[in-house]
């Protein structure tokens, strides 16, 4: 089998190819050891070739992969895979997010990453949701709901929290808080992808956070193009890696 | 090589009035990282020699020399900026030093006064001078500073406090009424220095100094002619390094030495051997400038693959693109060559700034670059708006290219190389 793990800030996730095919696939928290935890998910499986990527893919490398591509590679393999007509890629993910340009061949031309901060991340999103005493899911579901249409004005995840609890203090449907916080966190989002992406086409949505309905909604109404969310969002860089794989093997 | 440790001098630091036990510190920090950074390269050329031993005897050797100038009545300037005119100091029989700040270490000294969100660079100088921790510092009569951005003509009234700060005057625009500005303030500039000096500036100092740092400038310019040939001969991180030390070095010996480097990298040219693999990956890099010790960038990219084979930076070709005329022989035409040099540097403080475009795509092609970099330190407006010119002039050629902002702190070291590394697999799908 052709392995790709993609060794995460937060997560370890894995994807199996065998005769050139998705087998199987895992994802594990990457815990205070994310070697241990990603040679223990690696037993599973009989791998004749692994590629890892992420922010752990040297220590990887150093250990038990035969190879290490970046993240923007790895997604940009993934993602052609699933939808070979894309032409952006948008990946959220619990600490970063990346936005990646690629040709018609599907090389990457142009991509941008957020800078040191939480802004536009899963965790932001997270933050935000514990505080108004939501889940993931059902935050997303109540800001889809609610009609508000302004968004919060902080982006840091300090400010943005007392935002949020002057709100909470003013009375406002939780739900409509909701939608402004995924209103903010998709404008900044439209905000990055217009500038390493201004061309447009369809787009891939990946990472975690591209389960959240409200925030595809938003992001359809606000870049104009087609968003398309792959099954398994979190899973493309893995399969980006498993696809080097087969490549190289 | 492996040994090799920056000399202490404490008595000399405690004669300069520093605060002996924490540059100490520095000094072993210092050590450590060049060690780390630089003598693990491999297939060093054997003139890095020179450098390596002038670097171990940056807070001692070198200061003694300029100690032992200002002795003699002579005048030793620090300056921050590549508009201030050298070969006027020089002239005198003084000596320049550049002081711009590379180093994270002073920034915590500096914003105890300062503004946390200005350019890295000013903070880290203004921090070596307010904590002692610099013997350049301690060591100059007079800095001269310039207006060219706001984080420096600002910090400069501030930093009078500490150290005689005196400030040239450079325009923002190129035109005619510009030149005659910038020419009245070389001559404020000369009449500074000579009064330090105790003497008058002649036509033949003043010859004499522009054909030495004429010469100083013609062998960076041959480093940078060797660094275009496939494979480079010569890691991105030693010319760096070069390009910094000609900012503290007597000038004489400096070329002497830089030339006998050559010398050896054109044997190694002609037999086809490079420094890094011949597929390595090259990068330009273009810019704001990377202050000693600031090698955080080079090191990530050399780090992962590549080879640096250009800056385009003022610790880079904007330092020694242009030559000054030796033509004339008056004082007065002297200076109008001077100054009609010290025009022709492509600054981002200046507006419009479009040669700097045009300059950029030269030195990509003359350097045989695969891709570019842009390194703008964090809130640089400057080089962070004119960035976007820059970028389009790639994306129009098809150059690859990447834009980095950053500072001197080691918090964005995992993105950078994220980022760095996916620059490069870029570059290298590009050429295949
Ligand atoms: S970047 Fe501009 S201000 Fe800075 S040293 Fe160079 S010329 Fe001077
Ligand atoms: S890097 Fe930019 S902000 Fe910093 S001193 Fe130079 S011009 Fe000013």
């Amino acid at each position: 089998m052709l392995i790709g793990i993609d060794l995460g800030s937060r997560a370890i996730k894995l994807v199996a190819l065998a005769d050139g095919a998705w087998r199987q696939s895992e994802a594990q928290e990457s815990g205070f050891d994310p070697r241990r935890q990603a040679l223990a998910m690696l037993e599973k499986y009989p791998a004749s070739r692994v590629v890892a990527t992420g922010y752990g893919r040297h220590l990887a490398q150093r250990h038990f992969a035969s190879e290490a591509i970046t993240e923007i590679k790895a997604h940009a393999l993934g993602a052609r895979h699933l939808f070979p007509e894309c032409s952006t890629i948008l990946d959220v993910g619990g600490q970063d997010c990346k936005v990646i340009r690629l040709d018609r061949a599907g090389r990457v031309v142009n991509f941008q990453m957020n800078d040191k901060c939480a802004a536009g991340t899963g965790r932001f999103l997270e933050i935000m949701a514990a505080i108004l005493g939501y889940d993931l899911e059902e935050f997303g579901a109540a800001a889809l709901s609610s009609r508000h249409e302004t968004a919060i004005n902080s982006m840091c995840a300090v400010f943005a929290e007392s935002e949020v609890i002057s709100m909470k203090n003013l009375g406002l449907p939780p739900a409509d808080i909701a939608r402004a916080v995924h209103l903010s966190v998709a404008n900044r989002l439209a905000a990055m992808l217009n500038r390493a992406a201004p061309a447009g086409g369809p787009l891939v949505f990946s990472g975690g956070v591209a389960k959240n309905p409200c925030l595809v909604a938003l992001l359809t109404q606000q870049t104009g193009s087609q968003v398309l969310v792959p099954p398994a969002p979190a899973m493309v860089g893995a399969l980006g890696a498993a696809l080097h794989a087969l490549g190289g093997a | 090589m492996e040994q090799f440790e920056i000399t202490a001098y404490p008595a000399l630091w405690e004669g300069l009035g520093m605060e002996v036990a924490r540059f100490e510190k520095s000094r072993q920090m210092l050590s450590e990282m060049y060690r780390k950074i630089y003598l693990s390269q491999l297939n060093r050329p054997a003139g890095m020699g020179y450098f390596d031993a002038l670097m171990a005897e940056i807070f001692g050797g070198r200061i003694e020399e300029m100690l032992a100038v200002k002795r003699a009545g002579r005048p030793v300037v620090g300056t921050f900026c590549v508009y201030i005119p050298e070969e006027v100091v020089v002239a005198a029989g003084g000596v320049c030093v550049g002081l711009c700040g590379g180093s994270q270490g002073s920034i915590p000294d500096a914003e105890k006064v300062l503004p946390r969100n200005i350019c890295p660079m000013v903070k880290s100088a203004y921090g070596f001078k307010a904590a002692r921790i610099c013997p350049y510092f301690q060591t100059v009569d007079f800095v001269y500073g310039e207006t060219t951005c706001d984080a420096k003509k600002k910090t400069w009234e501030l930093l009078d406090r500490l150290v005689p700060t005196h400030v040239m005057e450079i325009p923002q625009m190129k035109r005619e009424r510009d030149k005659v500005l910038w020419l009245a303030e070389v001559r404020d500039f000369k009449a500074k220095v000579e009064a330090v000096a105790g003497a008058a500036i002649t036509a033949g100092d003043l010859a004499a100094a522009i054909r030495l740092i004429n010469d100083k400038r013609r062998a960076l310019q041959r480093l940078a002619r060797l660094r275009g040939v496939r494979p480079s001969p010569i890691s991105g991180k030693d010319a760096l390094l070069i390009e910094q030390i000609a900012f503290y070095d007597e000038s004489g010996r400096f070329s002497r030495k830089l030339n006998e480097l050559c010398d050896e990298l054109e044997g190694r040219a002609r037999a086809g051997g490079g420094v890094a693999e011949a597929a390595a990956p090259r990068v330009m890099v273009s810019g704001t400038p990377m202050a000693l010790p600031n090698w955080k960038v080079h090191h990530l990219l050399e780090t992962a693959g590549a080879v640096v084979v250009n800056e385009e930076s003022c610790i880079g070709s904007r330092y020694f693109k242009d030559l000054i005329d030796e033509g004339p022989s008056r004082l007065d035409t002297q200076l109008a060559a001077l100054t009609e040099r010290y025009m022709r540097i492509d600054c981002s403080c200046f507006t419009p700034n479009d040669e700097r475009v045009e300059q950029v795509l030269k030195e990509y092609r003359q350097s045989q670059a695969q891709g570019i970099l842009h390194y703008s330190l964090q809130f640089c407006h400057t080089y962070n708006i004119e960035e976007i010119k820059i970028r389009e002039a790639c994306e129009r050629e098809g150059i690859p290219y990447l834009a980095i902002e950053s500072d001197y702190s080691p918090e964005d070291t995992g993105q950078l190389q994220t980022r760095i590394e996916a620059f490069l697999e870029q570059i290298r799908e590009a050429s295949c």
